[in-house]
């Protein structure tokens, strides 16, 4: 069963499978087991940037096909909904057409891309998305009247998906881990520490939307899943291997190639779709961003390109680092002088400057990326395992 | 026969990840022209590119002059005194006659002396002195190739199939100039398909096959041994490649 | 002797005034499509402003040929892509600021001599801190990844981020005011009596802007053209490999040309600085998006594609800035859309990509 689930693109590490399942779980449970809305509004943004990541890795990971203008696809699905539901009104109505308009926008826009991409070289292509993301980052500033210029617009979600929105009458019970373990730690009481841990959990408009994210972003993970490992999947995979000998081999590249940014683009589309319902606020920082396609950038290749799990692992390990990075080097600096060297280095606002620093050096010495690195690891593991088994396979006469 | 100057044992090359030398042992006597003979595919221009330092050795070892050169780096492999002259000749197209000659004086102004040699040998080239290299015709180019190679003095010249594509007329010449590096004791290892040209010039030979060398000795011994030749190259004397 | 002595490709001169437009706008695309555009906006717009644009636009132009000349050459000549070249921009940027802000005494006088005191140094320091900068990264950042085009993108995003954080930890997180030094400020009142332009202001400082820009140009030509170097330069372009059979090190003249790069990036980013008299941490980023549109558009490896280009951004920034200011960046980009789409190697191609 698993099997067909995974399309038999399994883990293949245990730490891998032990870190995806914990994952899974705090997702999938979250807002029964992190009180606060910071807590719950980091589930949804991981929820949302699973898909982001993941479509990117189809066309950087899979294809080797390097885009900067991946948030301009997720910023014309939230703008979509945003713009919409400003003009038609907040019923679910209006939230198809924004939708529908935004899928049909990107399909465009990313067909034009790839056909870009068939008069200029894969190194130009990096540049030009880049340069054409700027424009229309420019545009969407520029057009205050439509788009809110740099205001950004308030996004009028349904009133079933909102916080006014109550499914159940009565509140369900949550149970906070991370508190359970500090009251133990620091009373020793069980009995008082699980009572500490108990919280209650109002469910809401807002819970709903969360499972939905959670939903769509499981489905197309195990969409993405599927097809790469599809003959489709291989196509792409024997082009990033080596393009000029998969057009011997009698495949139309450029059809392949486009495809790959085509399902990205919609993907993305759709990951920003739900990100306007869910933080029902879009401007051009929070979407259109360069800093923001650097994250996603970063989120990829530090899970691991071109394995899709490594969009999950690096999402979650980038969005907790973002967020309680910086706590962490507020404390360390809580005791030294402000204004010193050291501050100023180790300061909460430099967090960028440390996970910057992280990154490059991962791309040296881990270029595989944390899956990747697991899977490695395992791999070698299993290896040694089978040397020391008594009888040789036949393989192993050669060396 | 004279003292090596160049040595070659047991050397692997790789290109990518296709092992191409499979253990390459060869002697270069000095100041004699040797040909390196072989079918297309041989390895006979990766084993000059692989002594100019321009694949990754995996094994063995290469001596100049008795130095270990083995993986040094190629301009450094160059000013010991090699020159090169690739199959495609390696001319700079967007530079002009001129500025590919004042490259090739590697160690200062062009010497007018030599120069006027190189025009005696290759006249076309003063003819079209200032002019982009890309719009000489072939065997123009060729020319330019070499003078390249010979306009400074050095002790090897590595050259990969000169008269691939060219017509008799200018075959006669480049054979002309071989003929004169040979009397100044400059020392060649040259790549060849064409055997009759190998067979005027040569004085020592070796023939290859799948990445090693399969014979070698005196060139006079390959040409007067017909069986001996389809043997090892496919064909008999006289034969039109 | 005669028969192979023929050169190959010396086409006869077209004939007809048609035949020669066609072969004028195919052998010379940088000219045409540069009088062209000026052409347009001259139908567009009234003379007096044209004129303005027009010098405005050669300005900005000289400045982010000084910046994009540094990345084509090395993307050209180097194979290498290097997207902190922004980083490198608003390093000089901020380098050159500190030296004019230290030395404003001699900024603020009205004399032209006094102030060269303080912008020759501060230009300078923008130069060497740029070219420091550039000498370390590339032994510690590209080295590494020589031949790897995605590694390259990676690591040099990554490295962009660190710099410009480390601008925020030397330099504060807000922007800072650069007062433009005081010979250089004001215009020059063009005599009234001259017809149509009779009476325009010619702001100082964009004229000499546009001077020095031509100026280095100038001097990058020479290089390139007539000595040895440039000669060495052209020919890595074509073949690196080939220039070390030549006997020569080519991993050294690529560290020149990168540390050059990275101090023209800097200077750029300096003389920036002194015309818009405001500069952040992050507005290489936004000037990157102008040299990645003047490298594509002129050819990669090209110095003169790169001048014409820088040329022909500066004067659509400027024309459709005035004509429509919403759309000016739009405009440049799809300037660099179309021109792909005429021309899929850019306007002057030096190496075929």
């Amino acid at each position: 069963m698993f099997n067909r689930i995974l399309s038999g693109d399994y883990p293949r590490s245990r730490a891998l499978s032990a870190l995806l399942v914990l994952i899974g779980v705090c997702l999938a449970l979250g807002p029964f087991l992190f009180p606060g809305v910071r807590a719950f509004s980091m589930l949804g943004m991981i929820c949302v940037f699973i898909i982001v990541v993941a479509s990117y890795d189809l066309m950087l990971g899979y294809t080797h096909i390097v885009s900067f203008a991946h948030t301009m696809f997720f910023g014309i699905g939230a703008y979509g909904v945003a713009m919409s539901t400003d003009a038609f009104g907040s019923g679910f109505g209006a939230v198809f057409i924004g939708i529908g308009g935004a899928v049909v926008m990107s399909i465009l826009l990313s067909l034009l891309l790839g056909l870009l991409s068939l008069r200029v070289k894969a190194i130009f292509f990096a540049l030009v998305t880049l340069a054409v993301a700027f424009a229309f980052l420019s545009l969407v500033t520029q057009l205050y009247n439509i788009t809110g210029g740099e205001d950004g617009l308030a996004v009028r979600s349904p009133r079933e998906l909102g916080p006014a929105f109550r499914p159940l009458d009565s509140s369900l019970p949550g149970f906070s881990v991370v508190d359970f373990i500090t009251g133990l730690v620091g009373q020793g009481s069980i009995g008082q520490a699980f009572n500490d841990a108990v919280f209650e959990v109002r469910v809401s408009g807002r819970h709903l939307m969360y499972y939905i994210t959670f939903a769509i972003s499981l489905g197309v993970f195990l969409f993405l899943l599927r097809m790469v490992n599809s003959p489709f999947g291989r196509v792409l995979q024997a082009i990033r291997e080596n393009e000029f000998r998969a057009q011997a081999l009698g495949y139309r590249t450029v059809f392949y190639r486009t495809a790959a940014v085509i399902v990205s683009a919609v993907l993305a589309t759709l990951a920003g779709v739900l990100f306007a319902l869910i933080n029902r606020y879009v401007n051009p920082e929070n979407t259109l961003n360069f800093e923001l396609m650097v994250f996603i950038l970063l989120m990829c290749v530090i899970g691991g390109m071109g394995t899709l799990y490594g969009a999950v692992v690096g999402t979650a390990v980038f969005l907790l680092a973002q967020n309680y990075l910086q706590d962490l080097l507020g404390l360390l600096v809580s005791n030294a002088e402000p204004g010193s060297l050291f501050a100023e280095l180790a300061g909460p606002d430099r967090w960028l400057l440390w996970f910057g620093l992280l990154f490059v050096l991962s791309v040296y010495f881990f270029p595989a990326g944390i899956v990747g690195q697991l899977r490695l690891w395992a791999e070698r593991r299993r290896e040694r395992k089978a040397d020391k088994t008594p009888a040789a396979s036949p393989l192993k006469q050669e060396s | 026969m004279a003292e090596s100057i160049l040595s070659l044992s047991g050397v692997r090359a790789d290109i990518d990840q296709y092992h191409i030398l499979h253990g390459v042992d060869l002697e270069v006597p000095a100041g004699e022209l040797t040909v390196l003979l072989g079918r297309n595919g041989a390895g006979k221009s990766t084993t000059l590119r692989t002594i100019m330092g321009l694949t990754t050795i995996t094994g063995g070892k290469v001596r100049f002059r008795g130095e270990d050169i083995t993986g040094q780096p190629t301009p450094r492999i160059a000013r010991k005194g090699i020159a090169f002259v690739p199959e495609d000749m390696g001319i700079f197209s967007l530079l002009t006659v001129r500025e590919n000659m004042v490259l090739a004086a590697v160690n200062g102004p062009l010497d007018r002396a030599r120069l006027d040699w190189v025009f005696d040998l290759f006249p076309p080239l003063k003819k079209f002195w200032d002019r982009p290299a890309g719009n000489l015709s072939g065997g123009q180019k060729q020319m330019l190739a070499i003078a390249r190679a010979i306009i400074e003095p050095r002790e090897l010249l590595l050259v990969d199939e000169p008269t691939k594509g060219l017509a008799p007329a200018i075959i006669n010449d480049l054979a002309g100039a071989f003929e004169q590096l040979k009397q100044q004791q400059v020392t060649v290892l040259l790549v060849e398909q064409n055997f009759n040209f190998s067979r005027r010039l040569g004085q020592s030979a070796a023939v290859m096959n799948d990445g090693g060398v399969v014979w070698s000795g005196q060139m006079t011994e390959l040409a007067d041994n017909d069986d001996l030749q389809h043997e090892l190259l496919g064909l008999g004397l006289g034969e039109h490649q | 002797m005669s028969a192979h002595d023929e050169m190959i490709g010396q086409a006869t001169p077209p004939q007809g005034v048609l035949a020669r437009f066609a072969a004028f706008r195919e052998n010379k695309p940088h000219i045409f499509l540069l009088l062209l555009m000026m052409a347009v906006a001259l139908l567009m717009m009234d003379p007096r402003t044209w004129v303005l644009l027009t010098i405005s636009g050669l300005a900005m132009g000289a400045m982010v040929f000084l910046m994009a000349s540094g990345m084509t050459l090395t993307f050209g000549l180097m194979n290498v892509l290097n997207l902190a070249h922004g980083a490198f921009i608003s390093l000089g940027a901020f380098a050159g600021a500190s030296v004019l802000l230290w030395l404003s005494s001699q900024a603020s006088e009205p004399s032209l001599l006094i102030n060269l005191a303080a912008i020759l140094p501060a230009l300078g320091f923008a130069l060497v801190v740029a070219g420091l900068l550039g000498l370390v990264f590339e032994r510690l950042v590209i080295k590494p990844v020589y031949g790897d085009h995605l590694k390259q993108i990676l690591v040099t995003v990554g490295g962009s981020i660190i710099i410009m954080e480390l601008i925020h930890v030397v330099w504060g997180p807000n922007e800072i005011p650069v007062p433009r030094p005081e010979a250089l400020t004001g215009a020059f009142l063009l005599p009234d009596a001259l017809p149509v332009i009779g009476g325009v202001a010619l702001e100082k400082y964009r004229l000499i802007a546009v001077v020095l820009g031509l100026a280095i140009y100038g001097l990058m030509t020479w290089i390139i053209e007539r000595t040895r170097v440039g000669i060495l330069i052209r020919a890595g372009v074509e073949s690196r490999e080939m220039v070390e059979v030549q006997g020569y090190r080519i991993r050294l003249l690529f560290l020149g040309v990168f540390v050059a790069g990275s101090a023209l990036a800097g200077l750029g980013g300096a003389m920036w600085a002194m015309y818009r008299e405001i500069i952040t941490a992050h507005m290489g980023d936004e000037l990157m998006i102008s040299v990645i549109v003047v490298i594509i558009l002129g050819g990669l490896g090209s110095i003169k594609g790169c001048f014409y280009g820088a040329v022909l951004v500066g004067l659509i920034n400027l024309y459709v800035g005035y004509l429509e200011p919403r759309l000016a960046a739009v405009a440049t980009v799809g300037l660099m859309v179309g021109v792909l789409m005429w021309r899929p190697q850019g306007l002057i191609p030096v190496i075929k990509v």
